[in-house]
């Protein structure tokens, strides 16, 4: 277990040096002076100038490159040129929101997912099964900025179940929860259904059911145990998905993010923002992963007692 | 099987399960229809897609606009028949970027192995850090918006997925006998790649092109409909989508119709993917 | 009264219109305490005799169409399936092929154990595992305890046997059905299970239905034996009599056909032919087709079981009844 833990974390130096390498390159790859990038077109000589100093642009490359990790890893993504704030705060500020609702979109598709997956398997071709499937087959075509739209349309301006706009509270969350779970709870259901056809054909079951266990026992606890395993891989990618996809869900439904903080950056030139925001959300990916994995060895005896 | 299997007879047998298979029918014919759209929307389309009336804004559905009309008085059906054109285009560049890219990265990565392999497939790992469509987003951030930036990212987004599934059919197909026989036959390593892996590794990309059809125009609709795609006033479904959200309430069929186009193409590349799936590998099948 | 009693179970499988008549009227007796032998090639019936007994044919596509079985006097087929249940795993119980995939690989063997333990004795946690360990302690688990904190994965096939009948033992059941128990294991191994069977058979009076398809393994361990082919039984007699006078061509072929020692083999090349396609079964006797010494009747009627000589029955026209071999 300690081992596999630590191969996975040696897996990350690779790609976190990528991460950082591919986000530090933004200023480099956009046409234009790094520093007058940063410090805004319009800013005077003397502040360009006090830019490029302290971010060493005059510097060789890997010089500014060590200088950027170093700075990141303090947690100094540099001054945002059109709020005059560090980047370090709004990204926080906007990440919070999206963890957020990124958690209370996994925690909807999960449950739909796995209890429509489970129910599917067990009833093969079974009326529920094939709704079920029809379901998950709409959720992974829908447009995300589309049902949220319909969903809007619905269930905000017809029925007044939940606010159009405004966000802090619980109640503002549901509706771009779902929209931004949809797929997910499609993706988690599909691979459900897959794990426990697969696992309800094994011999343990075929054991367990022989030594006269109840049936609700059988799929619960002997079934799903094992065909959750493949599946908490893919809660972990859904989530991944969803905190560099709630940007969708985001504008749909004007919500302060940090797909939205990016997106805007990216509009504005506001590129201290948006290198800010590729390296957290990635970063954030790549840590996800990683629990993911050690969760994974915790369900799989396979792997924890190596 | 040391002998590659035969190419025609398993193309009879694959048409004759994906012709069983209502679903992938079904997936099928819509497609046909999507492309015979985007082929023929200059001359099937009733108006010209950016024509407008700004006498007759936002009109609901009638015999004269059967889709009824946009925010600057534009007929939406013929705007969505020429954006099946845009999404096609964008489509088909992106998934031709991602599959010759993807294939070939993963054909030297499993068919030489070592560094080459484990650089490629680091490589791929950082591309797959950014999640989902966020890669896409950080590549336009990098290129800037457009069309063109919008197809060179959704396609370099879909490279990894390439990469690992050719990569994974290379590893277990270099063991078998009739890659040995080709080597001690004196092929040389293209001959080889080409000839022999890639071939027997169609199966899975094909699969894989069908089903990315269908994740590329959601990525790049959602690109568009954030603004960092096509640009109006081009009709693009996503951008329609976009510009169509001020008029949710008083015009809902203004953003219904574009999101219905986005939905039933996506769901007919899954469908026929699903059941090209099916019929090419029949193991998969549950 | 024999402790099981089967009685023309035909049970069938139905899959895109076609009929598989995979038992096709199979009667035989288990007395208390008997080790009975069922041998056959793969595919002769003899795993869907005994998830019938279980009534554990997965239904759709397989279906007991007809027939009887009694265990104890009580007819199975007609229990309401939560009476069913509490008959498996305590009444009856199973051991597989595949030891490596028989046992959940999530779980602890001891929980495994404890689970089925707790479930048919009504006993509450802690004395449930002690029941455990000291049914893995009678089937000469060394460091039983240790063991029974194992997850399947950590134990060799040979233990994860043992484990297996540890666990169908620990409630104490009447009959154990073993589904080519050793098939799957080294020769060495398979010597230790199969003492380990006869000790327990021994110890704990538990009559066995021990299906192979290994006829050293039949000689071995049985009392008496039933040899079936394509669904139905065609000759059962005592140990000693079928292996000293078969009656049936193709039990003769079968013998005939005993693979030199070590060596594995389910097909029979000695017998020329193949087993036919059950889901349209040859006219009469089901081995006719395969037979040499066939004659006029073989294609039109199904031979019934005759006796031949005491508790030894066959089903062939070879021997009419009170007749003598034509």
């Amino acid at each position: 277990m300690i081992r596999y833990i630590l191969k996975r974390l040696a897996m990350l130096v690779p790609v976190l040096f990528g991460v950082t390498l591919v986000s530090f390159s933004l200023l480099q790859i956009v046409p234009g002076d790094p520093a007058v990038l940063l410090a805004g077109e319009d800013a005077n000589p003397d502040f360009i100038e006090a830019v490029r100093k302290e971010y060493g642009f005059d510097q060789p490359l890997h010089v500014q490159y060590l200088r950027f990790v170093a700075r990141a890893v303090q947690g100094d993504f540099g001054i945002s040129i059109r709020n005059r704030q560090p980047v370090i705060h709004l990204l926080l500020q906007r990440f919070s929101f999206t963890v957020q609702l990124s958690f209370l979109s996994i925690l909807i598709a999960a449950a739909i997912g796995l209890i429509a997956g489970v129910i599917s398997a067990t009833r093969q071709y079974s009326i529920f099964d094939h709704a079920s499937m029809v379901g998950a087959l709409f959720g992974i075509s829908l447009p995300i900025f589309w049902l949220g739209l319909l969903l809007m349309l619905v269930f905000s301006v017809h029925l007044r179940w939940f606010p159009a706009g405004g966000s802090g509270e619980l109640r503002h969350l549901v509706l771009p929860a779902i929209a931004l779970g949809a797929a997910s709870a499609a993706v988690i259901a599909r691979m459900t259904r897959a794990s426990m056809l697969e696992v309800i054909r094994q011999d343990y079951i075929r054991t367990a059911r022989a030594n006269g266990l109840r049936e609700t026992v059988v799929i619960y606890k002997h079934a799903l145990k094992n065909a959750m395993i493949p599946v908490i891989t893919v809660f972990g990618l859904e989530f991944g998905y969803m905190l560099g996809g709630a940007v969708l869900t985001e504008t749909v439904f004007s919500l302060p993010g940090v797909g939205r903080l990016m997106v805007e950056g990216i509009f504005q030139r506001d590129y201290a923002v948006v290198q800010g925001a590729m390296l957290l959300v990635a970063t954030t990916f790549v840590l996800v992963n990683l629990l993911t994995d050690i969760a994974y060895a915790l369900f799989d005896p396979k792997i924890r007692y190596e | 099987m040391s002998e590659p299997p035969a190419r025609t007879s398993q193309a009879a047998e694959v048409w004759r399960r994906l012709k069983r298979n209502r679903a992938a029918l079904a997936g099928g014919a819509i497609v046909a229809v999507f492309v015979f759209t985007a082929l023929f929307a200059p001359w099937i389309a009733p108006h010209a897609p950016d024509a407008g009336d700004l006498g007759r804004r936002l009109e609901p559905p009638s015999a004269e606009h059967w889709l009824g009309t946009d925010e600057l008085g534009r007929d939406i059906f013929s705007r969505i028949l020429h954006g099946a054109r845009v999404s096609l285009q964008i489509q088909l560049v992106a998934v031709l970027i991602a599959l010759v890219a993807g294939c070939l990265l993963g054909l030297l990565g499993g068919y030489y192995g070592g560094w080459a392999d484990h650089g490629i497939m680091r490589a791929m790992d950082i591309l797959l850090a950014f999640p989902g469509i966020f890669l896409a987003i950080s590549i336009i951030a990098v290129l800037g918006p457009g069309l063109l930036n919008l197809m060179l990212a959704a396609g370099i987004y879909s490279i990894p997925q390439f990469a690992r599934i050719v990569r994974g059919s290379i590893l277990s197909l270099k063991e078998k006998e009739f890659v040995e026989a080709a080597r001690a036959a004196g092929e040389g390593d293209a001959s080889i790649l080409f000839r022999h892996l890639l071939p027997n590794a169609m199966a899975p990309i094909i699969i894989q092109t069908t089903l990315r059809m269908a994740t590329v125009l959601l990525t790049a609709s959602g690109l568009s409909f954030l603004g960092l795609g096509v640009q109006p006033p081009h009709p693009e479904w996503g951008a329609m989508l976009s510009n169509a959200r001020p008029y949710l309430i008083t015009a809902p069929h203004v953003a219904t119709f574009p999101g219905l186009a986005i939905m039933l193409v996506v769901m007919g590349f899954n469908l026929f993917g699903d059941g090209l799936r099916d019929s090419l590998d029949p193991r998969l099948k549950d | 009264m024999p402790l099981l009693s089967v009685r023309d179970l035909r049970t069938h499988f139905f899959s895109a219109g076609k009929v598989v008549r995979a038992l096709d009227g199979v009667s035989f007796d288990i007395a208390e305490g008997e080790i009975f032998g069922i041998v056959g090639e793969t595919g002769c019936g003899k795993s869907v005799t005994a998830l019938s007994i279980l009534r554990l044919i997965p239904f759709p596509p397989g279906k007991i169409v007809s027939g009887s079985i009694r265990f104890k006097g009580t007819e199975l087929l007609e229990l309401p399936p939560e009476r069913m249940r509490s008959f498996r795993g305590k009444e009856i119980s199973m051991i597989f092929q595949e030891p490596m995939t028989s046992l959940n690989p999530v779980f602890r063997v001891g929980d495994q154990m404890r689970e089925v333990i707790a479930l048919h004795q009504g006993l509450g946690r802690e004395e449930a595992w002690k029941a455990a360990v000291a049914m893995l302690a009678r089937v000469r688990i060394p460091e039983a305890e240790k063991i029974a904190r194992c997850y399947p994965h950590q134990l060799s096939g040979g233990m994860r046997q043992r484990v297996m009948i540890a666990m169908e033992l620990s409630c104490r059941p009447a009959l154990l059905i073993a589904d080519e128990p050793t098939t799957a294991l080294d020769v060495t191994i398979q010597a230790q299970i199969l003492e380990l069977l006869r000790q327990m058979r021994r110890e704990l009076g538990t009559a066995i239905l021990l299906i192979t398809h290994d006829l050293g393994v039949v000689a071995q361990m049985c009392d008496r034996v039933a040899v079936m082919y394509a669904g139905g039984i065609v000759e059962e007699a005592g140990v000693v009599g079928i292996f000293e006078a078969p009656r049936h061509p193709y039990t003769q072929g079968l013998w005939g056909a005993i693979p030199p020692a070590e060596e594995e083999r389910e097909t029979l090349a000695v017998i020329p032919g193949t087993v036919p396609d059950l889901s349209q079964p040859p006219a009469g006797c089901p081995f006719h087709p395969r037979c040499g010494r066939r004659f006029e009747p073989c294609d039109r009627e199904r031979p019934a079981m005759r006796a031949v000589a005491p508790g030894h029955r066959v089903a062939c026209h070879l021997y009419p009844e009170g007749g003598v071999p034509s």
